[in-house]
């Protein structure tokens, strides 16, 4: 929020709850609501493009905060965690099939993607760094291989077929209107996820982080802490997979693959771990990367180059090396993510023009 | 119970098994000689077959020529990578080191099936005889010579870590970097080799793997197939790797025949090695023959 630049001279907290505060200021809680505010503005503009994909940069960071929830804060690593976005898409489907009204079907899925994250998680709580990340791995498969599986479930290889929602008759069955129940998912969970931090469960999760031993003597369960970060992460990857698949309308079992996990995580890393507002910064980029990638190709099309290297047919191998290229060259020069490229930026606005 | 069918598979899982096993420990190589778990292990094998398929087909050189530069490439490349890429996040935590190799292992999946399509090629024959009989079973020529390879390579590894100067280093180099580096012992250049050995080694699979199935992006699942054999085996033992890895290839061939058998669930074989990786860390994550790491949570 640029209206850090607002904070008077001499910035003492005195109390912890001034401390903890979301909004240092009261200009930086206008520009919030005031950015909410211009949002609900977007579907006027008419433009279905933009609007596609602002709806994928919510739902898909949505879940990214989920993952950085369970990374970022509490220092743990999930490389399964589309599959558990696909539990989520799967569940909210099956709940309309047997149903459920659209909109009471998304919260569910959420909570039946936390059951299955925490069975997930009972190896989590022993485990940490790259033990977990390969069990994580064989969840990621395991699960895969279960929607492929389960017929009653899944439907099979045939996919799901699912509905957007409606409220008091009036249907979202446009995308303009459908943008405003993302919306309204987005601000909740990130309302959520911010005051979260600010709770003895949330401080819990980053003492777990920081030092587990000493966290663990000062009267933190491990075990509840860990299992708990996992059932909390899973129930934002429910929810994004619940968003996902009533904008899509359809569910294919092949869509929740591995490199749909690293997605997730590229997201999370590029964003910023352990930085709530990194998260959405995240999917965007995410989300924008291969729109970039595309308009290059579509740029250089017919031109020298194309002819040498074949651009055109090689669009999505070309994606997918920038996601990993991304992925790459964040870690090794920008290892905190667009959410310190972002804090430094402010903090130089904060002394301009009197930089030093 | 068809029981000639069944031995076929054990012996074929025994087979590939080698093979898992020869990768795993390229695998374990760079986990206990740097502390990087390697999630592009089989990016190596893939870009290894392909460069040796290219060089193969385009230029139409005899088998052996084409497999010596495919290693000399290898070397490099390990190298390059360990230089460029792993080596600015000594020190990082354990997220990014995994991370990044993730990144590495994405981009070259990707680079490959840009340069090279996506459809499965075979490589050029190599044996005149396609299958002998073994014990009255039918074994493939090239099956044959995988086997021998594996154990070539695994008795390269042994003599390379007990009677040689560079493997000596290497494992002084594992068990304390400083006290490594103290007695004059490069922990760059040991981390540079292990990558490059490690490169090496799993491009020699990734060239078996693709004279026997053909070259594809498939060969890139057996970098996966990896982490099933390590943890059974104990992350940071090669023996335990090379077991580990004859054990997987076994059970899911087994786990195969059963399926197909009895069960009929279907996917068993892709699926059944991950049951068993999560139940060894579960009850037992140091492997069978890991350090026991006392720090229980």
């Amino acid at each position: 929020m640029a209206a850090i630049a607002m904070t008077p001279c001499g910035d003492f907290r005195e109390s912890y709850r001034a401390d903890t505060t979301i909004f240092p200021t009261r200009l930086s809680r206008a520009f919030a609501i005031a950015g909410i505010a211009a949002l609900c503005l977007v579907p006027l503009t008419g433009d279905r493009y933009v609007l596609s994909l602002m709806i994928q940069i919510g739902y898909l960071g949505i879940a990214a905060l989920g993952l950085n929830i369970l990374v970022g804060f509490t220092g743990q690593i999930s490389i399964g965690h589309a599959a558990f976005f696909g539990v989520g898409a799967f569940a909210s489907a099956w709940f309309v099939e047997h149903g459920a009204p659209v909109l009471a079907a998304i919260p569910l899925a959420g909570l039946a993607t936390t059951a299955v994250g925490m069975v997930f998680g009972i190896p989590a709580a022993r485990l940490k760094g790259l033990y977990l990340a390969i069990a994580t791995l064989a969840a990621q498969f395991i699960l895969e291989d279960f929607f492929a599986r389960a017929q009653w479930f899944t439907g099979g290889v045939a996919g799901r077929v699912t509905l957007r929602p409606s409220l008091f008759g009036y249907s979202f069955d446009t995308d303009e209107a459908y943008f405003y129940v993302v919306l309204a998912w987005v601000a909740l969970s990130f309302l959520a996820a911010a005051n979260l931090m600010r709770t003895r469960d949330g401080r819990a999760l980053v003492a777990v982080r920081d030092h587990y031993l000493s966290a663990e003597i000062m009267g933190i369960n491990l075990t509840y802490y860990r299992t708990l970060s996992f059932g909390i992460s899973s129930f934002f990857a429910g929810i994004g997979g619940a968003l996902y698949a009533h904008y899509l309308l359809f569910v294919s079992v092949e869509a929740f693959t591995i490199l749909f996990s690293i997605q997730f995580l590229g997201m999370i890393i590029i964003g910023g771990l352990g930085s709530v507002m990194g998260s959405m910064m995240g999917s965007a980029f995410m989300v924008l990367l291969p729109e970039v990638v595309q308009g290059f190709a579509d740029a250089l099309a017919g031109g020298m180059i194309d002819r040498a290297l074949g651009l055109g047919n090689a669009v999505s191998f070309l994606r997918e090396m920038a996601i990993g290229a991304a992925i790459i060259l964040f870690l090794i020069f920008e290892p905190d993510g667009l959410a310190h490229r972002w804090r430094l930026i402010k903090a130089y606005w904060k002394l301009y023009p009197f930089a030093h | 119970m068809n029981w000639e069918l069944l031995l076929q598979l054990a012996l074929n899982g025994l087979i590939v098994g080698t093979l898992y096993g020869v990768v795993a420990m390229s695998f374990v190589l760079i986990y206990k000689a740097s502390q990087v778990v390697n999630f592009a292990q089989g990016e190596f094998l893939l870009v290894g077959a392909w460069v040796c398929w290219w060089l193969l087909t385009h230029f139409q050189i005899p088998f052996v020529w084409g497999f010596l530069v495919t290693l000399a490439f290898m070397t490099l490349f390990g190298i390059l990578i360990q230089v460029v890429v792993l080596r600015p996040l000594i020190g990082e935590p354990v997220i990014s080191v995994i991370m990044v190799t993730i990144g590495l292992s994405i981009f070259f999946q990707a680079l490959m099936k840009w340069m090279f399509g996506v459809f499965a090629q075979p490589f050029p024959p190599i044996f005149a005889t396609q299958a002998v009989r073994v014990l009255g079973l039918e074994v493939q020529t090239v099956y044959l010579m995988s086997l021998a390879i594996s154990l070539a390579i695994m008795g390269a590894f042994a003599w390379f870590f007990t009677a040689s100067k560079y493997g000596l280093a290497m494992r002084a180099t594992a068990f304390d970097q400083q006290v490594a580096q103290s007695l004059g012992i490069s922990v760059r250049q040991v981390f540079a080799m292990s990558w490059a050995i490690s490169a090496v080694v799993s491009a020699v699979a990734g060239v078996v793997v693709g004279v026997v199935n053909g070259v594809s992006s498939a060969l890139s699942f057996y970098g996966i197939k990896v982490f099933p054999a390590v943890i059974l085996g104990g992350l940071d033992s090669i023996l335990g790797a090379v077991l580990g890895g004859i054990i997987v290839g076994v059970l899911e061939n087994v786990a195969h025949f059963f399926d197909s058998t009895l069960l009929n669930w279907g996917n068993m074989y892709q699926i059944a090695p991950f049951y068993v990786l999560i139940i060894i860390l579960m009850i037992k994550p140091y492997g069978l023959f890991g350090t026991k790491n006392i720090e229980r949570v």
